[in-house]
């Protein structure tokens, strides 16, 4: 599902952030074209 | 030499007529270039009274009325189940009105940037009177006020914003420059109520802790505003017109930034310059964030419920050296997100909680209490945004089960336990754990707790220059001195 | 969700095309992650952003997703992730998005 796709990222400060998915992905072979991380407060 | 935590105040400011200026609700009203009337329509009828906001039960935990964990035993939604009667002052501070606060406005404004109408200025002028801190030198600076002709023309030509109370325009609020967005009027007016909040939140200090402003050396404000102008964005400083407006003509100091982390940095760099025998007596002081306010409106009128962000938070706090009584800062046991440090919450959490504790070799059970970001989840669920300190309890005991201190079925009473739910306004700083810190005070001079470990986390990614999260947290211990 | 985001999402799917796209998300409060997830396939519910009626149709997962996490390596997982999982039910977390998708899948 995740190897060789363009994978948007849209992390949690108070969930998975950004940057934590991003190694996820990563590690999974995805192609990271977007990443951010919101702070609902 | 050991730094404590000799006071603190907190207050709390309810500013219906500014809800239409908070970040959010200013760009929706303003999306096109007319206001859009239905949505301000919308907005005022689901503002609170004062006496609304004054009753509500989060709001008398945060001066200090209620202990947070009673929140537990009122029903939600707490809006509908006020405190009766609503108690406008609070073992911590007060809550104060609307029409009440255009004085120390006012007062706070060394730049006529405010006009007021002679009216509303003669009506204001008579409540200050009677009430304490601001003393005559302060209430001159009301002035007589400004013709409403000739507020209206500076509104009218687009230089000024209007300032409203109970729907009408009692005055305005002007830009200082033609082209620098940094004193345009609607950011001179976020400055210029966290200036007046955090002084208000100071001289409620001044008064609980019986020490006069002269004895102040140094004043940290860690409040969100970033004062300055188009050549230095931010580099302002909020602490020095605090510290002016409540004559402490013997302190300097400076802002602290690190988002909504920033009191926690500020107590550590407070309680190290004390520690390093630089300053006596420094002043923490955060002042409440207009951005922030109605910023979850459209969340709350979905819910057809009243807009709870409608009250700016004001805090402050008296660091000292040891004075064998007061709580202790543990400057031993100061806990970082290092740049080096992954940004997935057990890093976070790992860096926050457990490496400070191992530091001096306690464990996570031997907190008797956890403050994290106190955000008021009936404010935050209902835009979607969860419940942040429930969140980051559960992931504290859930390392307590990564450490084997606890089994998986003891989660829920660690929460419960270690916990608290959220009780504050959800203005970034004033959150940020450090609303627990009188109660924590409180708490140990009954003997109930031995300590409590604040943490609070901060969003670094949001002003774009690094993906890298913050945070930073501090133990708080009962002095063991024999003083006691 | 953040209008500025919406903007960026809404150029890279036109750019490169739904078919070849994913997102992730990490809301730790699935209500709300399940309103990220109806922006970014029906537009945006609260018709303020850029996504405002705009129907992307993107697939949408979380990473919490049990079908996502068999794909990544345990280890990684475990580090960035493993926390989280242990406070949320990752069950429902996989039926909500399975709903989501099969609703708004054009």
């Amino acid at each position: 599902m995740i190897k060789g796709k363009n994978i948007i990222i849209v992390g949690e400060r108070d969930g998975v952030p950004g940057p934590a998915i991003a190694a996820c992905v990563m590690a999974a072979g995805g192609n990271i074209v977007f990443m951010t991380t919101e702070c609902f407060v | 030499m050991a730094v404590v935590v000799k006071d603190c105040s907190y207050v709390l400011i309810h500013i219906p007529s500014f809800v239409r200026y908070g970040s959010k609700p200013f760009r929706d009203i303003y999306l096109n270039s007319i206001p859009n009337e239905q949505l301000l329509a919308k907005i005022y009828q689901h503002t609170r009274s004062y006496d609304e906001a004054a009753g509500y039960p989060p709001n008398q935990v945060f001066i200090g009325n209620l202990h947070p964990d009673e929140l537990n035993n009122i029903k939600q939604p707490w809006y509908e189940n006020p405190v009766s009667p609503p108690e406008r002052k609070g073992l911590f501070g007060e809550i104060l009105p609307e029409d009440e606060f255009y004085a120390w406005i006012k007062i706070a404004d060394d730049f006529d940037l405010v006009w007021l109408t002679p009216e509303f200025t003669d009506k204001i002028r008579e409540i200050t009177l009677k009430r304490p801190f601001l003393v005559n030198e302060d209430i001159q600076k009301l002035g007589t006020g400004v013709s409403p002709d000739k507020i209206m023309s500076k509104i009218e030509d687009g230089s000024a914003l209007p300032l409203y109370f109970g729907g009408l325009i009692i005055g305005s609020l002007r830009r200082d420059h033609d082209a620098d967005d940094s004193l345009k009027a609607h950011v001179l007016m976020e400055n210029l109520l966290a200036k007046a909040s955090g002084a208000f939140a100071m001289y409620h200090l001044f008064r609980r802790s019986g020490i006069t402003s002269d004895k102040i050396d140094f004043i940290l404000n860690c409040s969100e505003e970033a004062v300055g102008d188009r050549y230095n964005r931010g580099g302002g400083s909020l602490s020095k017109a605090i510290g002016e407006m409540c004559h402490c003509v013997n302190a300097s100091g400076h802002d602290i930034k690190a988002f909504c982390a920033a009191p926690i940095h500020a107590i550590i760099d407070a309680a190290s310059l004390v520690s390093a025998g630089v300053f006596e007596r420094v002043v923490v002081v955060g002042g409440g964030c207009l951005a922030k306010i109605g910023m979850k409106y459209t969340g709350h009128l979905k819910h057809n419920m009243p807009i709870l962000e409608d009250v700016l938070g004001g805090f402050a706090f008296l660091i000292e050296k040891d004075d064998g009584l007061s709580p202790v800062i543990r400057l031993d046991c100061v806990g970082k997100h290092a740049i080096g440090a992954a940004s997935s919450q057990q890093e976070i959490m790992t860096s926050l909680v457990l490496k400070p504790l191992n530091k001096i070799d306690a464990k996570m059970l031997d907190i008797d209490k956890y403050a994290t970001e106190m955000h008021n989840p009936e404010v935050t669920l209902p835009a979607g945004s969860g419940n942040t300190p429930l969140t980051n309890y559960k992931i504290m005991a859930s390392l307590a089960v990564l450490q084997k201190e606890i089994d998986k079925g003891q989660m829920n009473t660690f929460v419960k336990e270690k916990g608290m739910p959220g009780f504050s306004p959800t203005q970034g700083h004033i959150p940020a754990a450090v609303p627990f810190l009188g109660h924590a005070i409180e708490a140990m001079k009954r003997g109930e707790i031995r300590n409590t470990m604040f943490v609070a986390k901060g969003s670094l990614f949001l002003g774009r220059m690094s993906q890298l999260s913050d945070g930073m947290s501090f133990l708080l211990e009962k002095n063991h001195s024999n003083r006691q | 969700m953040d209008l500025e985001s919406q903007a960026q999402i809404k150029k890279i799917a036109d750019d490169l095309g739904k078919d070849s796209v994913m997102v992730i998300l990490g809301a730790s409060d699935i209500e709300g992650a399940e309103i990220a997830a109806e922006t970014l396939t029906v537009g945006d519910p609260s018709f303020a952003g850029p996504l405002a009626g705009v129907s992307l149709r993107l697939p949408v997962y979380h990473i919490l997703e049990p079908d996502l996490k068999s794909e990544i390596p345990d280890d990684v997982y475990e580090q960035q992730v493993g926390i989280v999982s242990m406070i949320v039910d990752t069950e429902e977390v996989a039926n909500k998005f399975k709903a989501i998708r099969a609703q708004f899948d054009g």
